[in-house]
């Protein structure tokens, strides 16, 4: 198992292809966050050929809805929300070019399948840790659908965000399988 | 008869959600902490010293614990002799306005975050305030009002079940079905997890028992010498899951299983799970 693994979007495939599941990652660089609605939105966008609010191609989509920022502050309470949620839409996402998604707990054999596919990662970091992971998050600035409110895609800035491999290319995964 | 007035109810409430979003609560923190010197896992030790380490953070830079600050859940009890003192402009309020109107107050003070759709199908707008709350309310003898606040995470609140057993069931069965459903949480409900557990009842007693029970302290014990004794057990089976904290492995899958019963139809055996994460987030208060 590897120790923090530094990466930066956006990922090729041979970064990538190199990480394994168990794999702990420090994700320095710009992500972006969606979480349900906005996963739908993009589907929907793809289905009818319009421009993303950001580039797909070797990004990563972090699922998570932050809390609000106090003032001084870039962003609120910033960790992850369950990722089996986006199971649905994911695999269109990978198929058009999404490298990693960050999020908590299990994916679809559909995403895995996915991931092995198109050479694509699951991550998973601190699932109700989103004060200290708040910490890693430099900047952050709402790129599209805002009536989204928490839902929006926002752009954020990271810095040694940390994380797990959870889910890697091969179909291995970190997860006890019981 | 004691009259309290409407804003030192919401005043009460808004306090009780916003320390909530930001303290964890004593006993769970004291759970986190001797479960990770008990844990073998290196990993797993690792993950619940960030969630030491995480509430650390929130609670000394006041920034919420989870970015998801909940549902506010309010279990309210009222003295027989106790009223609620309108403002006078507000004629027609009652007790839940005057807690809705400290949850609200709570969200935009606390920079918590709006987590609740006015119509669950239809649109899913956001009410922009947190509100309305799931609000129990019961009638106790005296002149206090008695207030608990849980704001309960949408992840954890998902791995929730119900299950009608038949009245000949015996104990092996509700704790496999129960040790089930942790297990069917998983990694997705932010484990170690707090589960609770309500036996009995009808259909949406068994349920509310089952959130109710979360409100107990971690190192209690049911009161029934049976009860206490399957909470035990299914701890330790839980725990034998091996799911571990983050789902990466380890013995801390449940910090504690805490068990409510009441008595039921002959015809019936109600069971439910309320799966709570481990930022299991609740504060009283007594007005």
């Amino acid at each position: 198992m590897s120790k923090g693994i530094t990466i930066k979007p956006p990922l090729t495939d041979s970064i990538v292809r190199s990480l394994k599941a168990g794999d702990e990652v420090k994700i320095t660089g710009v992500i972006y966050t969606a979480r349900d609605m906005a996963h739908k939105r993009l589907c929907e966008a793809l289905d009818v050929g319009k421009e993303l609010p950001f580039d797909l191609a070797g990004a990563v989509i972090y699922f998570c809805g932050p809390s609000p920022a106090k003032p001084g502050c870039v962003i609120g309470s910033a960790g992850p929300t369950t990722s089996s949620r986006m199971d649905p839409f994911s695999p269109k996402l990978i198929a058009n070019g999404l490298k990693a998604m960050l999020g908590k707990g299990c994916r679809s054999d559909h995403v895995r399948n996915a991931l092995k596919k198109y050479g694509a990662v699951h991550l998973s970091t601190l699932g109700g840790a989103g004060a200290l992971l708040s910490k890693h998050i430099v900047s952050a600035e709402v790129l599209a659908y805002q009536d989204l409110g928490t839902e929006a895609v926002r752009k954020l800035e990271v810095v040694d965000f940390p994380a797990i491999v959870a889910y890697d290319s091969y179909g291995n995964t970190v997860y006890k399988e019981v | 008869m004691r009259h309290i007035e409407f804003e030192k109810i919401a005043k009460t409430v808004e306090s009780l959600c916003i320390s909530a979003a930001y303290e964890l609560p004593d006993d769970v923190l004291a759970a986190l902490e001797k479960a990770a010197k008990a844990e073998s896992a290196p990993g797993a030790a690792r993950i619940l010293n960030q969630l030491i380490e995480n509430a650390r953070i929130a609670k000394t830079e006041s920034i919420p614990l989870c970015q998801d600050t909940g549902l506010v859940v309010v279990f309210v009890e009222q003295g027989t002799d106790v009223a609620v003192k309108l403002p006078a402009d507000q004629t027609q309020a009652t007790l839940f306005d005057a807690i809705n109107s400290g949850v609200k107050a709570a969200c935009e003070n606390g920079y918590l975050r709006k987590s609740v759709v006015a119509d669950p199908l239809n649109h899913r707008k956001n009410t922009d305030s947190n509100t309305p709350a799931v609000i129990h309310h019961s009638i106790i003898p005296g002149d206090k009002l008695k207030i608990a606040v849980m704001t309960k995470g949408g992840g954890c609140e998902n791995k929730s079940q119900f299950k009608m057993f038949k009245p000949t069931a015996d104990r092996d069965q509700i704790i496999d079905w129960v040790v089930d459903v942790a297990k069917q949480a998983g990694a997705d409900a932010c484990p170690p997890f707090v589960v609770g557990v309500g036996i009995g009842g009808n259909f949406e007693l068994s349920c509310l028992l089952s959130k109710k029970a979360l409100l107990r302290d971690l190192t209690s014990k049911n009161a029934d010498d049976f009860y206490a004794e399957l909470e035990a057990d299914l701890l330790s089976r839980i725990n034998a899951l091996g799911i571990g904290p983050q789902g990466i492995g380890g013995n801390t899958t449940a910090l504690a299983c805490l068990v409510e019963t009441a008595p039921c139809h002959i015809a019936s055996l109600p069971v439910a799970v309320n799966i709570e994460c481990h930022s299991h987030r609740h504060k009283p208060a007594v007005i």
